[in-house]
């Protein structure tokens, strides 16, 4: 009985993050439209949008190979495992002992190596350009993921999300300027990893800068719906690892009773929704930049994390 | 010392440090100033803290100085100097962002590994690592930068620094404080009379034509 309880407890969260990701791209997209002073399409219009793209014609170039078939459900899969470990509304589920940050950092590495191969596979150079524009983009955001990954583990002793989220709802840390230090690395590496402005714009086809949408120009059909839904994932798996570190309250911890659990889940969903709110109030306040300015953000990132390990050495002693 | 001031301190000058590397990385010249400011007017606060934990009321003269004329008069003649020198839109191009971040980190870990072999407590010992590369940082930005404007930050900021220490540890009397505070003063008059002759001469304030400038008969004549 304890068995299933777990079971269910861990598959609520794994069709959790599935199902409001859409929900929660539309609730970017029309607070980005009302910042813009545009009305913007209904906060349900992603579902319908990936709903459609599924019974579309599927278009493939003659010259395609099966990586270029099987790479959008590989993301998509990838993505969605990444998405169903990290904590959302309770810590210690029954697979949170391989919630991990770099195994997280990993399942990424992996779907993005998975996309970057589908948009050379075709071998047109828009694909090209963007595959080789992501990796630029990964070999700058990484070094900076990992070094937050260390502040972390310098704060809390251990990697496990779970055990992480659960030390910083249950005893107070204090004010510290590492943990704030890797908050605002985490946000730059999240925007470069979700291709949002300022690193790359998720809107349009049409621009010579854009990253992601020029490796996934040539997928149509549910190939299409495939790499839409795991952006959606991803980016809620990003605000997922946000709260879950930086925000952990309401989560449930030790109690396990109903009330709590509930207390736990409309706390996420608040928490979601927040972030989704505040994420294209930012991008509207920002310009896009030059693609050879991107070292320079994450690189910004980079140092604010590695100044974050400094500081927990000053404060700690080595 | 409770761990809720220590928390606060920490905040303080952990904040200074990170302003410190955000004017590395500002390229415009008013935002560095901004950025100067805001250095200014977080330094008046980490020593009226001071003041109020050591319970040394001279401090608060200190952060009165480090509030009114660093944090509000400098950055607003700078401004002033900036945009009659119409440099308010010029962005610098020697930043080379990456390396002279990487730099800044260096010297970072270089400060805080000098400190941290000090028998000094932790809070003194956290204080000093912080100041140390607050001055630092200056010295490199006066180093990396080629307009004069952004020299005088840098040489502003490293005074923020040495408050900074001198708060952190106890007893600086306001004598120093204050003569250094004039001497800062002093200093930034007559850097803001050797920009201006600087501009006269050469249309320009980046320093690199100095460089090439050798007597009335040289190249500029």
């Amino acid at each position: 009985m304890a068995l299933i309880l777990e079971f269910a407890g861990q598959a609520v969260q794994t069709v959790l993050v599935v199902a409001i990701a859409p929900l929660i791209l539309g609730i970017t997209r029309k607070v980005k439209a009302r910042v813009l002073r545009r009305i913007g399409p209904p906060v349900l219009q992603t579902y319908f949008d990936i709903w459609k793209l599924m019974h579309k014609e599927m278009v493939l170039a003659h010259n395609a190979s099966w990586i270029y078939r099987v790479a959008p459900y590989l993301v998509f899969a990838v993505t969605w495992v990444a998405a169903a470990l990290v904590p959302t509304y309770c810590t210690d589920l029954l697979f949170s002992w391989s919630a991990d940050l770099i195994v997280i950092v990993a399942l990424m590495g992996t779907a993005r190596f998975a996309l970057a191969l589908a948009g050379m596979d075709v071998g047109t150079a828009f694909g090209g350009i963007g595959s080789s524009r992501e990796m630029m983009i990964a070999s700058l955001a990484e070094p900076a993921m990992l070094l937050i990954v260390f502040t972390l583990a310098l704060v809390a002793g251990t990697t496990q999300l779970s055990a992480i989220a659960a030390l910083f709802t249950n005893t107070p840390v204090g004010l510290r300027v590492s943990l704030g230090l890797a908050l605002l690395a985490l946000i730059c590496v999240a925007i470069a990893e979700n291709a949002r402005i300022p690193i790359d714009n998720p809107a349009t086809h049409l621009e010579l800068t854009m990253v992601h949408e020029a490796m996934v120009l040539e997928y149509s059909g549910r190939h299409l719906a495939m790499i839409e839904a795991a952006a959606a994932v991803k980016l809620v798996l990003y605000f997922s690892l946000i709260a879950c570190l930086f925000v952990p309250f309401g989560m449930a911890t030790e109690e396990r009773s109903l009330s709590a659990l509930a207390v736990g889940l409309l706390a996420y969903l608040a928490k979601m929704t927040v972030l989704a709110a505040l994420l294209p109030i930012g991008e509207a306040s920002v310009a896009k930049m030059r693609v050879f300015r991107y070292p320079i953000f994450l690189g910004s990132a980079f140092a604010a994390a590695a100044l974050a390990v400094f500081l927990l050495f000053v404060s700690r002693g080595f | 010392m409770g761990t809720l001031a220590f928390d606060i301190v920490h905040f303080l000058s952990g904040g200074m440090l990170v302003l410190s590397l955000l004017l590395l990385y500002q390229a415009r010249i008013p935002a560095v100033v901004n950025v100067f400011a805001m250095q200014a007017i977080v330094l008046a606060l980490s020593v009226a803290w001071q003041a109020y934990l050591q319970n040394a009321p001279h401090l608060i003269v200190t952060a009165a100085i480090a509030l009114v004329v660093k944090g509000l008069v400098i950055p607003f003649a700078l401004h002033r100097i900036v945009r009659r020198l119409e440099i308010h839109r010029e962005i610098e191009t020697v930043i080379g962002g990456g390396p002279t971040m990487l730099t800044g980190l260096a010297l970072v870990a270089l400060a805080i590994l000098l400190v941290q072999p000090s028998e000094a407590g932790i809070v003194t010992r956290e204080d000093l690592a912080f100041a140390l590369a607050v001055i630092l940082l200056g010295l490199l930005m006066m180093i990396t930068r080629r307009n004069a404007v952004t020299q005088v930050i840098g040489f502003m900021s490293i005074e923020n620094g040495l408050v900074l220490a001198a708060t952190g540890a106890k007893g600086m009397p306001l004598v120093v404080e204050i003569s250094v505070a004039f001497s800062i003063l002093i200093a930034f008059t007559v850097f803001g009379v050797f920009v201006f002759r600087i501009r006269e001469r050469f249309d320009t304030v980046d320093v690199t034509v100095v460089d090439r400038f050798r007597g009335e008969r040289g190249e500029h004549q």
